[in-house]
């Protein structure tokens, strides 16, 4: 089911934290909000769900405004980031409470139950309490019961964020496998980037109440709206330089760099201050432009090298290359930057 | 063993010195079932006839088991009343946005460290002119009304330590309110809850000023009344029987305290054990 926020705005007294958010999820896909702490993520969940009443603003559900429905008669399930299992009821109990809420047979109740828990693979653990269980499994009980009543929307609030690497993996393709499975209209709230570029259709970047960008994982990569957007994403994150327009050039004038200005890109007036974003992947032995500068830092990650280099005007870039030997700590290196696909930003951030 | 040899002297002071009291538990027992020659300790023979008070009612007195039995009612009632509510209140002022609630909290507050006695006379006057005056649903009307600031307290100590989203969830997955509290949030707070009763049905035993000035008549005497008259009187002053009923009133405060001492412990863990 389509979900529609319309210029959404929330605020808890006097503390505007969400304003005229507008933000349109397509039936049976999977939006990540993605954004640093305290930017309101939780807050937009909670305003779907009914939780929070919305301060401005409407909110649909296909063509129905529920707005001032109450949480109840949403059918939103919600899955929240500490998993909020009854913690006196058993594994089965948890994921039968919605559906005997809803006074269904008993048998029928059973079956679903059933059927739900084979969904999230926890057949054989139906008969033990929350307190028994590891994190993933926890997890797992969570999602059944927030999906086992048929919601019209899914909500997941950092539903990763308290397990292990390993684990969180396992579970990041099983939440997608769920969510293809049922085909449900879901929003994952997240501060992990690569959790949002891995399991979501589309990514709504988000800062300070507003959303800054809404694209597919893929586009919101290679085309950051701000340098926000394109500090978010990216693992090793990409690296900024301070620069300026020079006949027709990118200078960054006390490190002895010149990098044409990259198709597409605005030419900024002679002596604008820019801000160039560079990825780690497009700095390396290929390219066309060269950047000097000293490796002060080299962490192997087994098949790749990850490399700082210090600029002669003391600004750090970072570098990711196929592991090889003969680069080593404190070196001089003179490598390229493929000049056609970095990032330039105004002083405000904005793309030009 | 240097420990145990070093810790002997303390011992043997601390044992000399809680002597006397050991001594009187002792002597309340052995008084009870045995007569003593005048001006002497040590019993010489054995009796029960201080006990007869359990199968005759001496003339002018209620029954023992009316009494008893008007004891428990009063504290079974006191601890249902102050647990039903408490259990309520407590979660509302917790959770629920009720207007005035800082005024409530701190109200409770004061009602709790107010010495119910400075009421005594007001609360006499309103049960006589409510017609409750003399009766047991008047007495524990006050008694619960005197617990309750500290139930409710309690209560939403515990209240507070159940998670939010618990019941956030619950309301996601489509319960009401109230349905919410009674199968999600009232199963968290089960230590509470029977702390809580315990405490209030001790508190309902022990309880003697309110019904001896607000209940004092025959019907309606509680244990505590009834012992009291008993040195009240001055005509057949019997210090045997007055142990004897003593006794019988701590029984079964004492089997409580057996049996659910653990529980009771667990007021102070403030946990959502259970
Ligand atoms: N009940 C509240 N009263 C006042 N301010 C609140 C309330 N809830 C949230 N806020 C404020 O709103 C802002 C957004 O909070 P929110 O919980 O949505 O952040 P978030 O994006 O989910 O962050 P995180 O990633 O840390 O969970 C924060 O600055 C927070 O302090
Ligand atoms: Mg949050």
């Amino acid at each position: 089911m389509r979900i529609l926020l319309d210029k959404f705005s929330k605020s808890f007294g006097d503390v505007r934290v969400i304003e005229d958010m507008t933000l349109e999820v397509n039936d049976g896909e999977m939006l990540a909000l993605l954004g640093p702490s305290g930017c309101g993520k939780s807050t937009t969940l909670f305003a779907i769900c009914g939780i929070h009443k919305v301060s401005g603003g409407r909110i649909f559900f296909g063509e129905r405004d529920m707005t001032d429905v109450p949480s109840q008669e949403r059918n939103v399930g919600v899955v929240f980031q500490s998993y909020a299992l009854y913690p006196h009821m058993t594994v089965a109990e948890n994921i039968a409470f919605p559906l005997r809420i809803r006074k269904l047979p008993e048998a029928e109740v059973k079956r679903q139950m059933e059927e739900m828990a084979r969904l999230v693979h926890i057949e054989e653990l139906l008969g033990r309490r929350p307190a028994e269980l590891s994190g993933g499994q926890q997890q797992r009980v969570a999602l059944a019961r927030a999906l086992v009543r048929r919601p019209n929307v899914l909500l997941l609030d950092e539903p990763l964020a308290n397990l292990d690497a390993k684990l969180r993996l396992e579970m990041r393709s099983e939440i997608r496998r769920i969510q293809l499975e049922t085909g449900i209209t879901a929003i994952l709230v997240t501060h992990d980037q690569v959790e949002a570029m891995s399991m979501c259709d589309r990514i709504a970047i988000m800062n300070a109440g507003r959303i800054i960008q809404i694209a597919t994982p893929q586009e919101m990569y290679r085309n950051p709206r701000t340098a926000f957007v394109a500090g978010f994403l990216g693992n090793p994150p990409i690296a900024f330089l301070d620069a300026v327009a020079r006949d027709g050039w990118l200078a960054v004038e006390d490190a002895d760099i010149r990098l044409p200005v990259p198709p597409g890109t605005r030419t900024p007036p002679d002596g604008t201050p820019v801000v160039l974003g560079i990825r780690p992947e497009t700095l390396g032995r290929e390219g066309d432009a060269p950047i000097r500068g000293r490796v002060t830092f080299v962490e192997t990650q087994g098949r790749e090298n990850l490399y700082d280099i210090t600029l002669a005007n003391g600004s750090v870039l970072r570098s990711i290359q196929r592991v090889s030997d003969d680069v080593s700590l404190n070196d001089e290196v003179e490598w390229r930057v493929r000049s056609d696909q970095i990032f330039v930003f105004s002083q405000n951030g904005e793309r030009l | 063993m240097t420990g145990h040899l070093r810790s002997w002297p303390i011992v043997l002071a601390l044992s000399v010195a809680s002597a006397p009291l050991v001594l009187m538990y002792v002597y309340l027992f052995v008084d009870t079932v045995t007569n003593a020659p005048p001006g002497s300790f040590v019993p010489n023979e054995f009796t029960l006839e201080h006990w007869s008070f359990l199968w005759h009612t001496p003339r002018g007195r209620p029954s023992i088991w009316r009494v008893t039995l008007n004891s428990l009612l009063f504290a079974t009632s006191t601890a249902a009343l102050v647990v039903v509510i408490s259990s309520m209140a407590g979660y509302v002022l917790s959770r629920l946005n009720v207007p005035a609630r800082g005024f409530f909290l701190a109200g409770v507050m004061v009602l709790h460290a107010f010495p119910a006695i400075t009421l005594i006379v007001a609360i006499f006057l309103v049960l006589q002119v409510v017609g409750l005056y003399n009766t047991l649903i008047g007495v524990i009307l006050v008694k619960a009304a005197i617990d309750m600031p500290l139930g409710i307290w309690l209560m939403k100590g515990f209240y507070d330590t159940v998670p939010w989203e618990i019941e956030m969830a619950g309301i996601q997955d489509g319960a009401s309110r109230f349905t919410v509290w009674r199968k999600l949030v009232l199963p968290q707070v089960k230590p509470g809850i029977f702390a809580l009763a315990l405490f209030a049905f001790l508190l309902g035993w022990g309880e003697f000023i309110l019904p001896q000035v607000l209940a004092p008549g025959g019907d309606v005497q509680v244990l505590s009344v009834y012992l009291a008259s008993l040195i009240a009187d001055d005509n057949n002053f019997d210090m045997a029987l007055f142990k004897s009923v003593g006794l019988f009133y701590m029984a079964p405060v004492l089997i409580l305290f057996f049996f659910f001492q653990g529980h009771l412990m667990n007021i102070y863990g403030g946990g959502t054990k259970g």
